[in-house]
């Protein structure tokens, strides 16, 4: 099964073609605090627990300022791949992965790369809010600290905050703990943290999915503002979700047990919801399996 | 179904009643007999150490004074005093916390957040656990070994030094355990929030998992030190001296110990040394472990209350 399409076939018109033209330069993130977003490039990524493939061989491209839904049904490799593109994976005991993640022009598993500042340009929200044990104010400014933030500490808490439209909640009790806020409150918590140190990709592991509507509402409202500063991926078990939310769509699927997990069809969102290329892909999004 | 076929109650259900056993006495009678059983056992521990207190403190009661705590051993028994004992105690005290609690924290941060999981870690792992129960006289004897005979020119031989190391080495092995276990309790959920923000492992251990590990820790430390207060035997073996007459002034100064007083004490003929100042030694010993476990309970509480 050769993943080998043309951009024409993936439905990508050709201004949306071009991977993020602006290069991330040193001199670039330290002006205004402005962050900048960029694209990533995946080439026959494959990922293992010690001797079991989990993931094979999948190829896609995340475009910058773009949301990219990953969906499919439960096991076939979602999570451990998103987790491949931050290298959060490999910390993992025995578990490793094969082929190519490019973030812009640069190979992240590259010999010479650090994966610790890789996980601050692809920064990462988890399923299960998990916020740190310390105040609302430490949450979010402690990542910009020890990544050498020299700006104005009080400054970048607030913006972290609006972005992550928890700030009217919380402006008044910043010194209280992280645990004390409910679990909406504490994923927007997360994602503020995560902007804090200003990547330039967000991966999203399911993170409304431990949440009731009304929360799983505000964090959508706010996707579509982070994708205007930033590029965002996100796996969702909630299809409609996808549909809401997403510009592009990947369809894991795995046909037996015991088989890794691999992309079934990549495309734009609409096009998958209404017209997918391939049985499998409809059967799932129409609700026929999951 | 029961032998008679299925009976009738006056409203026309099936009466299922005589397929159960309707009295419950005897199972409630069974519950209150184990109830009375466990909570007998848990009275057995509580009313011996009673007793033992009651005992001690009747005894040494009468020759508890503030001059007992300050005078110097004597042969006559109304002068005689634990002022050196005392304070070689609390030397040891202080010096055995200061080298075993940041090896054996150190060791546990190591074993559990960087070591790979290969055989050599679980070789090293296996040994820790074994040396957790060696007898404490062998570690009497490897201190007199290194720390006494090897060492002697840097330890001053049978000096507080010596005795403190060797009390290091018996309890680092229970503080790194109970480290371990601390660490192992946070969720692995703390650790990705951090590594997810570009954190390196030390980062996170400093600032996230130590402070949540502290409280467990502690609870480690004090009983490992508690231990390390009572112990004689090691003691002895290194050469702690069981009559003192000057107040031990540095590390390297010879000393004796509140235990090994209160076994010289009780191998005396005399009533007064074998009875009473021996008991008075004791509550003085046992003071000096409630002051010991309290501050720690106390810290444990403040870091318990931040996190």
């Amino acid at each position: 099964m050769e993943m080998e399409r043309t951009r024409e076939e993936r439905g990508v018109s050709e201004a949306e073609n071009k991977p993020g033209i602006r290069k991330k330069t040193p001199e670039m993130s330290s002006v205004a605090g402005e962050p900048s977003a960029l694209g990533m490039k995946i080439e026959n990524l494959s990922a293992f627990y010690g001797s079991f493939k989990a993931v094979t061989d999948v190829s896609m491209d995340i475009l910058i300022n773009k949301v990219t839904a990953i969906i499919g049904p439960s096991g076939c490799g979602k999570s451990t791949f998103i987790r491949c593109l931050n290298r959060m994976h490999e910390a993992i005991p025995s578990a490793r992965t094969e082929g190519c993640v490019m973030l812009e022009d640069q190979d992240i598993y590259a010999k010479e790369v650090d994966p610790v500042s890789i996980r601050r340009r692809i920064g990462m929200v988890f399923q299960k809010p998990n916020p740190f044990s310390k105040s609302i104010y430490e949450n979010v400014a402690w990542g910009a600290r020890i990544n050498g933030y020299r700006g104005d500490m009080d400054e970048l808490v607030e913006r972290s905050l609006r972005r992550a439209a928890l700030w009217d909640e919380v402006k008044d009790k910043l010194k209280k703990s992280g645990l004390d806020l409910s679990g909406g409150q504490q994923q927007r918590l997360c994602i503020a943290r995560t902007l804090a140190v200003e990547p330039d990709v967000i991966l999203m592991d399911e993170p409304a999915s431990a949440l009731d509507p009304v929360s799983t509402q505000k964090i959508e409202d706010t996707m579509a503002d982070l994708k205007q500063r930033y590029t965002v991926v996100i796996v969702t078990h909630n299809m409609q979700q996808a549909a809401r939310i997403s510009d592009y769509t990947g369809f894991f699927y795995i046909e037996d047990m015991g088989d890794p997990g691999r992309l079934w069809e990549f495309d734009g969102t609409e096009k998958m919801f209404s017209n997918p290329n391939r049985k499998e892909t409809e059967d799932y999004v129409t609700g026929r399996f999951g | 179904m029961t032998k008679n076929g299925t009976r009738i109650t006056p409203e026309g259900r099936p009466d299922r009643g005589s397929d159960f056993k309707t009295s419950t006495s005897l199972r409630h009678g069974l519950d209150r007999v184990f109830v009375a059983l466990v909570f007998a056992a848990t009275l057995v521990g509580l009313v011996v150490l009673a007793a033992l207190l009651v005992d001690v403190v009747r005894d040494g009661l009468p020759w508890l004074s503030w001059s007992f705590i300050t005078d110097f051993p004597s042969s006559t028994p109304t002068s005689a005093g634990i002022y050196p004992a005392l304070l070689g105690s609390l030397w040891l005290l202080g010096l055995t916390a200061l080298f075993s609690v940041p090896l054996g924290i150190g060791a546990a941060v190591y074993l559990e957040e960087y070591a790979a999981d290969n055989w050599l870690t679980r070789l090293i792992e296996v040994n820790i656990s074994n040396l957790a129960g060696v007898p404490s006289i062998i570690y009497g004897l490897l201190g007199l070994g290194i720390f006494v005979n090897l060492l002697g020119p840097i330890t001053g031989g049978p000096s507080i030094l010596s005795g403190a190391l060797t009390l290091s080495l018996l309890i680092l092995p229970v503080i790194i355990i109970a480290t371990r276990e601390a660490f192992r309790a946070i969720p692995d959920t703390v650790r990705e929030g951090g590594y997810a923000l570009g954190a390196t492992r030390w980062e996170v251990i400093r600032s996230h998992l130590l402070p949540m590990a502290i409280p467990g820790a502690l609870t480690g430390t004090i009983l490992a030190l508690s231990r390390a207060i009572g112990e004689t035997a090691p003691l002895i073996v290194v050469g702690a001296a069981t009559y003192l007459t000057f107040a031990p002034d540095s590390p390297l100064s010879q000393y004796s110990a509140l235990p090994i007083q209160i076994y010289y004490w009780v191998s005396q003929p005399q009533e007064e040394f074998k009875v009473g100042l021996a008991a008075a030694g004791t509550v003085v010993l046992i003071a000096l472990l409630i002051l010991t476990n309290s501050f720690a309970i106390w810290l444990r509480n403040r870091y318990q209350r931040r996190s």
